[in-house]
């Protein structure tokens, strides 16, 4: 497809071109198994460990603190669900009420278990309180989960101080970050964090599907999900999808330093609030708080899906919230407290290092024409 | 505000007329380990070092990080700059410290005037300071016995400067100073750490490893050179030669006694590590060797590898037990590398029941089928060299 406007970074990237340039490489040249006392073994274990090491630059934090799973999904469920077989005594697990469905369903699986669950709730703005989370911590906290990045609207939750407050008022809780919509686009220094474990996906950042990371702190101790052979330290058995992993590699070494590339997106994402600023139809459900890749707006009066029809005719790709929660009413924007009237009328146009100001103006007239030639629904 | 780094010299302040020749190697080395995180200017005045970065995005966390490897430190810490007035070191304190003070309950203050034309004296600073803190953060309270936190005011030449605690330098004499000796590495705990104790007296690094394929496998060898990376965050770059041994040892196999073939081993091992050493420079050897730790460390053994070689073999884990070492090897953090289960040359051929009292005529008589000579000069000349950083 030739001209396309890519406005949907928060669903999937396009891979990158070291990335499809790794994971050819892994495929056709370097496809032992890592666990093979061979060369050839030998070789993939230097290509994972070489992965592991740009991982963890990236993150600031030690190499083996880094597991490579199969997704974000993954990373959520293994890190919440290892709470059930530790032996230490809490039952409390406070979230917040925003999170991606793969961090809400497994802590709903352990409510069903007798868990207690305290889930925090936004304001306006879509971040959550760090008074609320300080008067719901106690010695029985057992998981503290709050992502840092909502995939929907994009705020910014505050989680170095909610990992301070856990690890101070709570000091048995683990802490645990979804940080899928935020890895390679926040700056994140974990050394200087009191996190334990965090989430990250590849394919947001121009790597392939089908790799996630997990990372876990020195010294924490958590049960794995799969049991086989104990690749990554017992963490993750299963052979370590190699072609993925320096897929995962690519993408990474393409961004260097995220630092500039958020001044990048930054400009961009001005631009954009700018011009999006002119039109009166519309409203805007993310603020300009929020992370500069993902802006949430409601055109008030005409249904998402017809929007999002009319717009792909042009070439034009975006979201009508989450790309995991198809035509469902999505809970964020409810919490934030958007109308229904809003919510059915919500777009995400979510930016990636590829897209231009050309890109912002299509969508602009594109819109602009959408309402002038589409029947009001309502 | 201007933030700086002080690093208080180690043991090497005691060095009388050879202190000057320290301090610059010590500020080489330095220099050499935060080159990449930016331009720093470093002064030395009264056995101190000051790093001062010229770059206004220096990391100085990663700097510290850094800094705590090298040799010849005593103690460092980060700093603010302030005029030697009482009044802007009052007023810089309460800003400086206020996230560290938010987070604790007691402090005290301890200050020292390096430059007597101060108009306060030492126990005058501590006093303003100390009010001055307790006015602005009413949550606190003095304690001079068991302070959670101690502010430290110092006022020098230049400046004064206002740092809450210290750290813990790595200790021992700068990289440099003490020449250079040969590691002989087998990619178990004790060799990386007897690598490490001796670098942290100064010496530079060599490493020798002998490789026998396809009785080891490369990863064997990958995981020397990955301990030697940990080594060489303290020692700096080392100069890695692999043996190719082999031959050797089959050939020790063929001719030898069972019960001698790891004494012949280690003796012939010796013999070639001497030789790559002096032709590198190298003053002497060293070994991960622990007294009685298995049967080729008892001193009769001993006393038969050494009898081979003119240059001396440090020993520095000789009298240390596995515990001791063990703790050195996780806090060089080469200890979960150095339990990867790989086979090492020391592995293959190990005899059923080995000599413990050799005594040096059996072992001339036991290697005398051995063309020792024309096996240890192809063995060198197979030598590959690398770099380790």
């Amino acid at each position: 497809m030739n001209n396309i406007v890519y406005l949907d970074n928060s669903a999937t990237t396009k891979p990158c071109v070291k990335a499809v340039e790794y994971i050819n490489n892994a495929l056709c040249e370097n496809w032992g198994n890592p666990s093979s006392l061979h060369l050839m073994g030998m070789n993939a274990e230097i290509a994972v460990s070489e992965a592991r090491g740009s991982v963890a630059t990236f993150l600031h934090c030690r190499e083996d603190e880094i597991f490579f799973t199969s997704c974000g999904t993954e990373s959520n469920n293994t890190a919440i669900m290892s709470i059930k077989y530790k032996k230490h005594n809490g039952k409390r697990i406070i979230t917040t009420a925003i999170e991606h469905p793969s961090v809400l369903e497994p802590i709903k699986a352990l409510e069903k278990e007798g868990y207690e669950v305290i889930y925090l709730h936004p304001d306006k703005s879509g971040v959550i309180s760090l008074e609320e989370l300080k008067s719901n911590l106690n010695s029985d906290t057992c998981l503290v989960s709050i992502m840092l990045v909502n995939n929907e609207i994009g705020s910014i939750q505050p989680i170095i101080e909610a990992a301070e407050l856990t690890k101070r008022i709570a000091p048995n809780a683990l802490f645990h970050t979804d940080a899928v919509q935020a890895f390679g686009k926040l700056p994140i220094n974990l050394q200087k964090t009191k996190i334990d474990l965090l989430s990250a996906s590849g394919h947001k950042i121009h790597g392939p599907k089908g790799i996630g990371i997990l990372y876990k702190r020195k010294g924490v101790n958590i049960s794995p999900l799969l049991l086989g052979g104990g690749q990554e330290k017992n963490l993750r058995s299963g052979t370590e999808c190699v072609p993925l992993i320096c897929g995962l590699k690519g993408a990474i070494d393409e961004i260097g330093s995220a630092e500039k590339l958020y001044q990048k997106q930054k400009e961009l994402f001005d631009y954009a609030h700018c011009k999006l600023c002119e039109l009166d139809f519309i409203k805007f459900n993310s603020n300009s708080e929020c992370i500069p890749y993902i802006i949430n707006i409601s055109v008030p009066g005409y249904r998402s899906e017809v929007l999002q029809h009319f717009l792909e005719r042009k070439n034009i790709f975006v979201s009508s919230g989450s790309a995991c929660a198809k035509g469902e009413l999505s809970y964020v924007l409810r919490e934030i407290e958007a109308s229904a009237i809003e919510i059915d009328g919500a777009l995400r146009l979510s930016f990636s290092r590829y897209n231009t100001n050309d890109d912002v103006d299509s969508f602009c007239s594109a819109l602009c024409e959408a309402v002038s030639v589409l029947k009001k629904s309502i | 505000m201007k933030e700086i780094i002080l690093i208080k010299n180690g043991e090497l302040a005691l060095k009388g007329m050879n202190r000057c020749n320290f301090e610059e190697i010590l500020i080489k080395n330095i220099k050499q380990k935060i080159s990449q995180l930016g331009n720093v200017s470093i002064r030395k005045a009264q056995s101190t070092i000051y790093i001062e970065p010229l770059d206004s995005d220096f990391d100085f966390e990663e700097a510290l990080d850094r800094i705590s490897c090298v040799f010849g430190i005593a103690a460092f810490s980060r700093a603010a700059v302030c005029e030697k007035d009482i009044d802007d070191i009052s007023k810089k304190a309460v800003e400086y410290l206020k996230e560290q003070l938010s987070n604790v309950k007691t402090f005290k203050v301890e200050s020292k005037r390096a430059d007597k034309r101060f108009p306060l004296t030492s126990p005058e600073i501590s006093k303003e300071i100390g009010g001055c803190l307790l006015a602005t953060y009413p949550h606190l309270k003095v304690d001079v016995h068991n302070p959670d936190i101690v502010v430290n005011i110092e006022v020098r030449d230049y400046a004064a400067y206002i740092r809450a605690g210290q750290l813990h330098g790595a200790g021992g004499l700068p990289v440099g100073t003490a020449g250079k000796a040969a590691i002989l590495i087998s990619g178990g705990i004790d060799s990386p750490v007897a690598a490490y104790t001796m670098a942290k007296r100064g010496l530079l690094l060599d490493a020798i490893h002998f490789a026998s394929p396809p009785y080891t496998s490369p990863r064997a060898e990958m995981k020397v050179r990955k301990l030697l990376s940990k080594v060489a965050r303290y020692s700096g770059r080392i100069r890695l030669a692999i043996v190719p041994f082999t031959e050797i040892q089959d050939e020790i196999g063929k001719n030898c006694p069972e019960d001698y073939f790891t004494l012949i081993m280690r003796r012939m091992m010796m013999r070639i590590s001497e030789k790559i050493a002096n032709d590198t420079g190298n003053l002497a050897l060293i070994t991960g060797e622990s007294l009685g730790q298995v049967a080729s460390q008892t001193l009769p053994a001993l006393v038969t590898t050494d009898y081979v070689v003119n240059m001396p073999v440090l020993r520095p884990l000789i009298g240390m037990d596995k515990e001791e070492i063990i703790k050195i090897s996780r806090q060089i953090d080469a200890f979960e590398t150095s339990i990867l289960p790989y086979e090492d040359c020391c592995t293959v051929f190990t005899p059923k029941h080995p000599k413990t009292r050799p005594t040096l005529q059996s072992c001339v008589e036991a290697e005398a089928n051995l063309d020792i000579d024309a096996l240890i000069e192809k063995a060198i000349k197979e030598t590959a060299f690398s770099f380790i950083d």
